[in-house]
């Protein structure tokens, strides 16, 4: 059935396989770029720095205090969150009032400063990071051989991405939240403090950045440049999604992340436009993309 | 009154011959050294500052002064652009007078920077940039590409793999110029040793994650897999490698691979991999001394880069000390008539067409359990002797050669 294709079906299922694995990196990353623009209306292109910044603090946490990948996995979002949350009240805070633009330039050039500022101090071969004891080795599918720490990644992405979407739409705090992006004086009449709820939500967002990258850094090479690689991809996909919108994002990144793996099979010299084509054609057809909604 | 006309006579020859010689000794009365690569880019780590340092030590060693003249080395980045590095090179050449440009990573710069060179007449010295154009089609008599090229690397791999029975290939190729040239100097090579290449799949550049062309790759059955990649690109090919548990079943062939990357990507994932290398701190008491005072500088040991900058500008300052002047052609001349002895090259010679004619090194990435210090990472499998290292004249169409 499948020779036609000129693949067998076991190396199908391996492609499929691994396009779910890349595409719950995007969701999870999507869905913190999604959270802030939502209920912030900032477009945070600091998310990739952020998201570097995770892989950097778990490569430091194990190399000079020891700290391991599980107390990492803690640890890090934190300490990314706590530098999102300075960001967000020292320089965020003034741009609320102005246009889209100058937020996006202001967390463009933060991006590029803290990228700067890591290559100087360690250089652009990067640091290795170990992938946790546990989770080495790999189990043989039959039709592929699944590193154990992959199908980590794609169960912790997915418990993630689901927890925090039940948190937004399902929980008071989460109706709280929606609604200061929807009348946020209203709110502040019923008693809530709504820019200590926004800044906590950047700190949220840029947490989720911090855990994709300590997720990342025993796949990839933990190295300055990993999350402007990565950013312009993951913007793609919340804009495919539907700007602001949460099962959007960890919708659509779980199908790009499937609709380049197959790809990668089938015209592998494409794989790096097919999410941009996907977006194309998706703006064309619905130009508030496909889970957002006309405002 | 005899005495006095002779010891006039004499003084004014002498008068003569100083005034003569000090008129087209020293251009400028300081030579000029300027090292242009990429200093915070991708390739910052291989060449970078280090390339800058490595001319500096080369210039201290040789006493800070050529023909009683100071020497100075200037840097500048390129930041990988062509049209950077053009318009730096001739601001260089015609307003700084500097006399010579070394490193220039990066072979689109370093194109670009040899066809300025050329029209002004001033020499080049190529160590980071590693294309064969330097020295095939557009090669030059003001070019001295010194350190490795494409071909020696793919040519020293891919042979010594193919001759150990390693006979089946399968290529994972970065999908632009250099990829594709990685790819077929390499596959040529392979067939001419006897081998087949069964397949090959071409990614993006700066893909993160490969493990889908890995497992292409895996499918093939190829006994070997070649990466036509490099830098970040080759780090996570390798690193996904590992994951997927490909090795040892299959091996990695790397075409293009600096210690620095051995070294950031650690002896577990690298450790029974085969590659080419113009140099390796360790191979010799001259090697180590010369790689310690190097890492006590920059912290870090050398590669061939790095090496290669130093071995290059110390015969650049040696052919200027021997021919008394720093006229670019007299320079050239005598720095082919030369043959390079140091601890980078032993009895090495620059052919007609450029190429610094020194023996490569192929070498296995050790386990590692065998490892015993830091950067003791490779096991020498084979010196390669210069003439079945480069690209053979007979095969160049280099038109310097066919005089």
């Amino acid at each position: 059935m499948f020779e036609w294709l000129g693949i067998t079906p076991q190396g199908l299922f391996g492609q499929i396989l691994i396009g779910l694995i890349n595409g719950s990196f995007y969701a999870i990353l999507s869905l913190g770029l999604a959270i802030i623009f939502g209920l912030l209306n900032i477009v945070n292109f600091t998310h990739g720095a952020q998201y570097m910044m995770g892989a950097f603090v778990a490569w430091g946490a194990a190399n000079y205090l020891g700290i391991g990948y599980w107390w990492s996995l803690l640890l890090a979002p934190l300490a990314v969150g706590v530098i999102g949350i300075v960001i967000e009240t020292t320089l965020l805070r003034r741009l609320y009032q102005s246009d889209h633009i100058y937020g996006l330039l202001l967390t463009f050039g933060l991006a590029l400063i803290i990228e700067g500022g890591f290559r100087q101090a360690f250089g652009i071969s990067g640091e290795r990071y170990e992938i946790p004891e546990q989770l080495q080795g790999a189990t043989d599918l039959g039709f592929m051989v699944l590193p154990n720490y992959r199908a980590w990644v794609v169960l912790a992405s997915v418990t993630l991405c689901l927890a925090t979407w039940a948190l937004i739409e399902r929980t008071r705090l989460g109706a709280y939240l929606r609604a200061g992006t929807e009348n946020p004086n209203l709110l502040r009449a019923f008693g809530v403090n709504v820019p200590l709820l926004v800044t906590l939500t950047y700190g949220f967002g840029a947490a989720l950045a911090g855990f994709a990258g300590v997720l990342a850094a025993p796949i990839f090479q933990v190295n300055p440049t990993m999350g402007s690689n990565l950013l312009i991809v993951v913007f793609a996909v919340v804009v495919v999604g539907g700007l602001g919108s949460i099962i959007g994002s960890i919708v659509t990144g779980i199908g790009l992340g499937l609709v380049e793996g197959l790809t990668k099979v089938f015209y592998p010299e494409g794989s790096a436009v097919v999410i941009f084509v996907a977006m194309a054609i998706v703006l064309l057809l619905r130009p508030h993309g496909l889970f957002g909604k006309e405002k | 009154m005899h005495h006095l006309r002779s010891a006039s006579f004499l003084l004014t020859v002498a008068l003569a011959a100083t005034s003569a010689l000090s008129q087209d000794k020293v251009s400028g009365d300081v030579v000029k050294i300027g090292v242009m690569n990429d200093l915070t880019g991708p390739y910052s780590d291989l060449a970078g500052t280090k390339s800058v340092d490595a001319a500096r030590m080369a210039v201290e060693d040789f006493g800070g002064k050529v023909l009683g003249k100071p020497i100075q080395v200037v840097a500048a980045d390129h930041q990988n652009k062509a049209d950077v590095a053009s318009a730096r090179a001739r601001e260089w050449f015609e307003r700084d007078n500097v006399d010579v440009i070394v490193d220039l990573v990066n072979s689109s710069a370093a194109l670009a920077v040899a066809r300025i060179a050329r029209d002004a007449n001033k020499l080049v010295l190529v160590s980071g940039g590693g294309t064969t154009r330097l020295t095939n089609e557009d090669c030059s008599p003001t070019t001295i590409h010194w350190t490795y090229d494409t071909y020696a690397l793919a040519n020293g791999t891919a042979r010594a793999m193919v001759k150990q029975g390693l006979d089946s290939w399968y290529f994972i190729t970065a999908d632009y110029a250099f990829g594709h040239s990685l790819e077929k100097d390499g596959s040529a090579v392979v067939k001419e040793g006897g081998g087949k290449v069964s397949g090959s799949v071409r990614h993006p550049f700066a893909a993160t994650d490969l493990s889908s062309f890995l497992l292409q790759a895996q499918a093939s059955g190829a006994k070997v897999i070649g990466m036509a990649n490099a830098g970040p690109d080759m780090n996570n090919t390798v690193k996904q490698a590992s994951e997927f548990g490909i090795v040892p079943k299959q091996s990695l062939a790397a075409l293009l691979i600096f210690i620095d990357e051995v070294h950031a990507m650690g002896l577990k994932v690298t450790q029974g991999m085969y590659l080419t290398t113009g140099f390796y701190w360790d191979l010799n008491g001259q090697t180590r001394a010369w790689g310690k005072r190097f890492f006590e500088r920059n912290k870090r040991m050398p590669n061939m880069v790095h090496a290669g900058v130093y071995s290059a500008v110390t015969h650049y300052l040696k052919a200027i000390e021997a021919s008394g002047t720093d006229e670019t052609s007299a320079v050239v001349a005598k720095m082919k008539a030369t043959p390079v002895n140091d601890f980078f090259a032993k009895n090495a010679t620059i052919r007609a067409d450029g190429r610094l004619m020194h023996d490569m090194y192929l070498m296995q990435v050790k386990k590692p359990a065998e490892s015993k210090y830091p950067w003791d990472y490779y096991a020498v499998r084979q010196v390669i002797p210069a003439e079945q290292a480069f690209l053979p004249a007979a095969k160049s169409v280099c038109p310097l050669l066919k005089k």
